[in-house]
């Protein structure tokens, strides 16, 4: 349920175990809503409220459903004809009036036969007198009072611009007139549908494509249709010669809407949209969902919402924690025509650089000869909160780009930007900023480097952390370069098959590169001994391969996680979906979570999302929906029953820690130093008079001063590396690992064995603990 | 004047005349009919005699629009001057009656109310309505009120007896008015040029209307609800036949006829009417006139076409060569345009021939009869006017020479036929005029001679075709009547037998000498012919024979020519009747078995004219379509999508 105000999503209700087909308002009470679901059942909600009412199980699979003022205590559903396939009826099903929450609703009725499944064509007529269906070419229209049933048909006619199959249906709401949209782009008009014979239509005709949807007015003065042109068109008096467009809707209309009381008309979109539109045709609001995506998950690092295609040429940035977009981009800055079969540009690829300032983006438009390439390079700029265009590069690359990947580096020195893009035309190239010759100083972007092997398509590239190593990935071999100079270091290779995705790690793991083939092998090398560590058969062919921070992940349709320095994968998940999973990425949280479970722990810093091959986009979490969708602060509120105010929020949120606290300490210190020792901030900030008594605050003020300064010697590095929640111990074991990194530097050509290495940790920290130990005892003696 | 019982044969044609165009026509009294035009004269035509009865000077300039009330007793025109004149329709003529109320502009057009009271007239800017009674006018729209910034025409007009009165004007709008109050109730934009022409079904529940831009439109008075009293007028189907402007329409019981600038005449049927599919269910377009334009000398290959206003002789190209199907032989002489014979004065053409040897050409208008004498000399040709042709009863309907040229039979009025011997070098006679024993009040429309000289075949509006003994000068018998109308005949070379084409495409051959139908025409009528042939929508407008292979019939309409062989069997309703192209792809057996009597040809469209000059050789006369596109103006341009 969605406010038309504000466009907030106000409440999620669950409840039907399939595919919800069909929502129609109680006609008799405005503040019920009934549902359909492929699981069989109607159930009837106080969508204020968001309770099920009442549930009624009908038996069979429910495609559409329909509600009248007319009838009273029966609704009417599209169910499989029983023994025939694909033959669908038109029921009333008479819902039981008897107390009880789950009620058995088997008292059907056929209305109409052989009708179609999509919602869109059937339609009731003036005050329920009639029902209308359509399929293929007829029309068959049944009249309740007198039981009459009258078909119609247009010829088929098959024309280049397709056929004359009725595709939707809309009854006027006080006349007997009939709309209905065609294939060809047609709508005609029917009336006198009471005569066999003397029946008569008028035809209207605007679109030059399928008419997806069409709706009356309250009054039927006028008329809505849309279909992909993505024009609203809105016909007046039915004439052919008065019409209104609201055009640029963005992308191809579904459904329309009207409101019941005339004030607004709603739009749905094939790319997941819902726009709001004022009854004199003025745009008002839109609900974006998530778009269909070919660039793949990418996370701005400045706003961390998931970036992926938007509408035509558009890059969508979509907030996670609020399941909403954030704001559109528009890319290829060029008009979209809405016609089938046109190849127009669209963006393939999308990278950021680390610091969110930079962006790269790949458009492209599929030729059959020669495909038309396009390289953006886009500069944030502060002072207008967007994008904008600092370098167009035109045909980067003789074929099409498979990778693309900025050097990470922490430091904002603008000359450490690289920029590499691999491509199927066997060659990776790197871009570099070169300052203009203007006196404005205004910088942009050239090719520095061509680098290629043995004329092999170049298919992924990856910086290391620090940015020294550049990794290219050229079908069955992994090449890794240095970024000084542009020099071959080495080479990997693990047959068979060809290099699907690589990966370098990150932080104590950043010493390996781990790569994903074809078949199923995801293999880790060290770089330091340059040779394979790990080689894991994983039976399907690995999807995305990702290393945040010390992890590996790889799925198909189970998701493993793996750390890069240990053959076992520390999760496994299996049976995820039905559906392949295409695309996955680590979304960093804004504060941790808590989580209890070891098994869980490596989700503790970020979430993992995945999007499927149905475009259904998945996270893993360890609370139940229901708990996810409900914000916290009412959560509060529900547990303690308690009005929300101010205070009372302040009070929970004390109670709460105080109850972590009791759980897991450890954690509880590391919150707090991430937040600036919140407790002193409200201490300082909440007025006297609404404090909680002294003696409460006391012991909190009193941790967070400790804290912060046990916890000082980690506060270089938490900055921004995230890091595991383990004991402090840990966290000393971590500055010890990079040290240790720093002197294997100098003795990598040693080829020192991995085991000799860890013994030597192990040992040290048995040193470390004697060296902890209090032997102050002996000076007593 | 076309017949609807007879397949729409266009039965009547009354040949124009340059200065009388014909702005309105109407039919009054019962079956009169009268037309007015811009020569501001009311003129009568005489439908048996296809010629201007008489003609009343309406004394008000041009006029635009005429209307006869509901009992046909009186006609209004509306003048140039603004005025509207009521005229009575007496036996023997009409009888000015009253001037109606004048305001300064043209009356474009006028209707009567059904109860004969009021008269509703639009002219430019104004909509007024006439108290005949009084003969006072009102005004009920003055579009210069309306605030309109261009003048606004209305073009056409139609008052119903429920006080509602219907305009169409050039801003492309159809209005439904209500009378008595004078307010607009509906107005439908139907197109962004003008909406010319309106007509009322009789149980006025229907209109049509055509525009500028070709495209006609229907409007139906339709309940608004089922079972409520409450009735709206809605657009109903749009139909685009026509390219040019669509100057007149009706509306028939069960079709929308509309005719325009496109010189094209479109009968539409309205199927939820038609209680069958057959004849009148389908769509017919009429382009081209139902009656033969061209005559061909067969022996000096010259052929004569008769246009409105003159005529050409021209002689046929010809070749040595020979070829297979489909090539295009080579021509040792050029066609040669020979002569241009021009009418004098503003009559149109009633009918033309030229004689099979060439050398005589004859014409008729309304008032004259020419014949001329042609003489080839080398390549020179001279033409010399026969002078002193007798004196008959014109005009003549249609013109036959005999095959031997010595004789030229004249159609005439009251069924008679006269025959004129020809004298060398360059004169005539008449000898003898052929009457039918019982009268006929119409004229002849067809001839047909045998080559043998020695019957003759006639026949008058009245359907009835008589044979006539040119060797004895009288009256041999008459073929059994036939309830359509006969569109084509000839007589066999050398059978004898008479073979006649009527509008229904009935096809029945007569025995002359025998007095009877032979037995293949009767084996005909048993088995009935095919489906597909009686569909066919354009009348026979020509036969002729092979003679050389006397089995042959050889027929054409404007859109097939057919070889007709009476010695193979008919086909029945499951063959196929057009096979000739499947027929080319069987093997020769299979072919035998597939053959059947028509050998219909489509190749040649649309085709004017057909006929047998020698055994091996056969002149078509196509009349490409293109061409008389190109002298129309050009249409009204519309953005078409996807252009």
């Amino acid at each position: 349920m969605y406010s038309v105000a504000t466009e907030e999503t106000l409440r999620v209700m669950g409840g039907h175990a399939d595919l919800v087909t069909g929502v129609q308002l109680n006609p008799h009470n405005h503040m019920q809503l009934y549902s359909s679901s492929l699981d069989g059942s109607i159930k009837l909600w106080d969508f204020m409220d968001g309770i099920p009412i009442k549930t009624f199980t009908v038996g069979s699979k429910l495609l559409a459903l329909y509600a009248l003022a007319s009838s009273e205590d029966s609704v009417f559903v599209v169910i499989p004809k029983s023994g025939e396939r694909d033959t669908f009826q038109l029921v009333s099903v008479k819902l039981t009036k008897a107390a009880g929450q789950d009620l058995e609703a088997k008292e059907l009725s056929v209305v109409l036969d052989g009708v179609d499944t999509s919602p869109k064509r059937i339609a009731f007529g003036r005050e329920g007198e009639y029902v209308a269906s359509v399929k293929e070419v007829n029309l068959q229209v049944f009249f309740f009072k007198r039981k009459q049933l009258n078909r119609f048909s247009v010829s088929a006619i098959k024309t280049k611009s397709g056929n004359n199959h009725f595709t939707c249906i809309a009854c006027h709401p006080t006349e007997d007139c009939i709309a209905t949209g065609h294939a060809d782009g047609k709508i005609r008009l029917w009336r006198n549908f009471y005569h066999k014979k003397d029946y008569t239509f008028s035809t209207l005709h605007w679109h030059h494509d399928t008419v997806m949807d069409l709706a009356f007015s309250m009054e039927g003065t006028s008329l809505l249709s849309g279909g992909v042109e993505s024009v609203l068109v809105l016909w007046h008096n039915e004439s052919d010669c008065q019409k209104d467009f609201l055009p640029r809707l963005g992308s191809a209309i579904e459904y329309i809407s009207m409101s019941s009381d005339g004030a607004l008309c709603c739009t749905l979109h094939t790319d997941n949209r819902i726009t709001i539109i004022n009854s004199n045709l003025r745009f008002s609001k839109s609900i974006q969902g998530l778009i269909k995506s070919k660039t793949g998950l990418v996370v701005d690092p400045r706003t961390k919402a998931l970036v992926l295609n938007g509408e035509p040429g558009h890059l969508q940035f979509y907030c996670l924690q609020s399941d909403q977009q954030l704001f559109s981009l528009d890319i290829v800055q060029r008009q979209y025509i809405h016609q089938a079969g046109l190849n127009q540009a669209d963006l393939v690829k999308v990278a950021f650089s680390a610091q969110g300032k930079w962006l790269a983006t790949v458009e492209e438009r599929e030729e059959v000869t020669d495909p038309e390439l396009q390289l953006k390079l886009w500069f944030y700029d502060e002072e207008t909160q967007s994008f904008k265009l600092n370098t167009r590069i035109n045909m980067p690359h003789e074929d099409h780009i498979t990778d693309m990947c900025f050097r990470e580096m922490d430091e904002l020195e603008d000359d450490s930007l690289i920029l590499v893009t691999a491509g199927r035309d066997c060659v990776f190239k790197v871009w570099v900023m070169v300052e203009d010759t203007d006196p404005e100083g205004s910088v942009s972007w050239s090719c520095d480097f061509v680098g290629s092997y043995h004329n092999y398509q170049a298919t992924n590239c990856c910086f290391s952390e620090d940015g020294s190593l550049l990794a290219v990935s050229f079908e069955e071999t992994v090449t890794v370069w240095d970024s000084v100079t542009w020099d071959l270091k080495c080479t990997f290779c693990h047959p068979p098959g060809k290099i699907r995705n690589i990966c370098f790690g990150r932080l104590t793991c950043s010493k390996y590169l781990i790569g994903a083939t074809d078949y199923g092998f995801l293999c880790c090398w060290n770089l330091l001994s340059c040779a394979s560590k790990i080689s894991l058969n994983m039976c399907n062919p690995v999807q995305p391969l990702l290393a945040v921070i010390q992890r590996a992940l790889t799925a198909v349709q189970e998701v493993f996680v793996f750390k890069p320095n240990e053959p076992r994968p520390i999760y496994i998940q299996r049976n995820l979906c039905k559906e392949k999973i295409q695309l996955a990425a680590f979304v960093p949280r804004d504060e941790p979570e808590t989580i209890g479970s070891e098994k869980y722990h490596w989700l503790r810093r970020s979430q993992l999302f995945f999007l499927t091959d149905t475009q259904e986009l998945m996270t893993l979490s360890t609370k139940s929906l229901e708990e996810r969708l409900t914000p916290s602060s009412k959560q509060l509120a529900v547990e303690e029953s308690l009005p929300v105010t101010p205070f009372s929020l302040l009070l929970g949120k004390h109670r709460r820690q105080q109850s972590h606290e009791d759980i897991d300490l450890g954690k509880l210190v590391h919150n707090k130093h991430k937040q600036e020792s919140p407790a002193v901030k409200e201490l300082l900030h909440t007025p006297a008079h609404v404090l909680p008594s002294a003696s409460f605050l006391c012991p909190i003020f009193i941790n967070s001063l400790l804290i912060s300064k046990e916890n000082k010697s980690a506060e270089e590095v938490a900055d921004e590396v995230e890091m595991e929640s383990e004991k402090t111990e840990d966290d000393s074991d971590e500055e010890r690992g990079v040290t240790e990194m720093e002197q294997e530097d100098t003795s990598a050509m040693e080829l020192l064995g991995e085991m000799t290495c860890k013994l030597s940790k192990s040992q040290e920290k048995e040193l470390r603990k004697i060296r902890k130990m209090d032997y102050s005892w002996i000076s007593a003696f | 004047v076309y017949n609807f019982a007879a397949n729409y044969f266009q039965e009547k044609v009354i040949p124009g005349h340059e200065t009388r165009s014909v702005e309105a026509l109407c039919w009054a009294a019962g079956d009169r009919l009268f037309g007015a035009g811009l020569s501001g004269d009311i003129t009568e035509y005489d439908l048996a005699l296809l010629c201007v009865a008489r003609s009343v000077d309406g004394c008000g300039g041009p006029i635009w629009s005429m209307a006869a009330n509901s009992s046909g007793t009186q006609l209004a025109i509306g003048c140039e001057d603004g005025s509207v004149k009521l005229f009575q329709v007496v036996p023997g003529g009409i009888q000015f009656e009253r001037n109606l109320d004048r305001r300064k502009g043209r009356i474009l057009c006028l209707s009567w109310h059904p109860s004969d009271t009021h008269i509703a007239a639009g002219s430019i800017d104004f909509l007024r309505v006439f108290d005949v009674c009084s003969g006072n006018s009102q005004i009920m729209v003055n579009y210069h009120v309306l605030k309109v910034r261009r003048e606004c025409i209305v073009w056409s007009i139609a008052f119903l007896s429920s006080g509602t009165v219907i305009t169409s004007d050039s801003f492309g709008r159809v209005q439904f008015w209500d009378w008595q109050r004078g307010t607009l109730m509906e107005s439908h934009t139907v197109s962004t040029s003008a909406v010319l022409s309106l007509a009322v079904s009789e149980k006025e529940d229907s209109i049509i209307v055509g525009t500028s831009t070709g495209a006609t439109y229907q409007f139906q008075l339709l309940p608004v609800k089922m079972g409520s009293l409450e009735k709206r007028w809605v657009r109903t189907k749009p139909f685009q036949h026509h390219t040019h402007d669509v100057r007149a329409v009706a509306h028939s019981s069960t079709a929308l006829i509309s005719g325009g600038l496109d010189a094209q005449l479109v009968i539409r049927p309205l199927m939820e009417k038609m209680q069958k599919k057959g004849y009148d269910a389908a769509l017919r377009k009429f382009t081209f006139p139902h009656r033969r334009l061209v005559s061909c000398a067969r022996k000096a290959r010259l052929l004569l076409f008769q246009f409105s206003q003159h005529l050409e002789l021209w002689r046929l190209g010809s070749t040595d060569e020979t070829g297979k199907d489909g090539e295009v032989l080579p021509l040792c002489r050029m066609p040669e345009h020979l002569v241009q014979l021009k009418s004098k004065g503003p009559e149109h053409i009633y009918c033309s021939c030229v004689s099979p040897c060439g050398s005589w050409v004859a014409y008729s208008t309304a008032s004259r009869f020419h014949l001329y004498r042609v003489q080839y000399e080398g390549d020179g040709i001279s033409i010399k006017k026969v002078p002193k042709v007798p004196k008959l009863l014109l005009p003549a309907y249609q013109l036959q020479f005999s095959s031997d040229s010595g004789s030229l039979f004249v159609a005439s009025a009251r069924g008679s036929v006269h025959v004129l011997q020809l004298l060398e070098p360059g004169g005539c006679k008449h000898l003898h005029t052929f009457r039918p024993p019982s009268g006929s009040p119409e004229a002849v429309y067809l001839l047909a001679s045998s080559a043998d000289g020695h019957w003759l075949a006639a026949v008058g509006g009245d359907w009835a075709i008589h044979i006539y003994d040119l060797k004895c000068f009288k009256h041999h018998c008459t073929v059994p009547t036939y309830s359509c109308a006969v569109t084509a005949l000839a007589i066999h070379p050398v059978t004898n037998n008479l073979v006649i084409a009527y509008s229904d495409q009935q096809l029945f051959e007569f025995s002359i000498p025998e007095k009877q139908y032979t037995a293949w025409s009767r084996m005909v009528q048993n088995c009935g012919l095919h489906r597909v042939w009686l569909e066919r929508d354009s009348p026979i407008t020509h036969i002729t024979f092979n003679p050389k292979n006397p089995s042959h019939i050889l027929l054409h309409d404007i859109y097939m020519f057919c070889v007709l062989d009476k010695s193979l069997p008919l086909p029945d309703n499951s063959a196929l009747l057009m096979n000739q192209s499947t027929l080319k792809q069987l093997p020769e057996t299979a072919r035998q078995r597939q053959l059947h009597a028509f050998k219909i040809c489509k190749k040649f469209q649309p085709l004017l004219f057909a006929d047998l000059l020698d055994e091996n050789c056969l002149v078509m006369v196509e009349r490409p379509i293109m061409d008389i596109k190109t002298q129309l103006p050009l249409p009204i341009q519309q953005k078409k999508f996807g252009t």
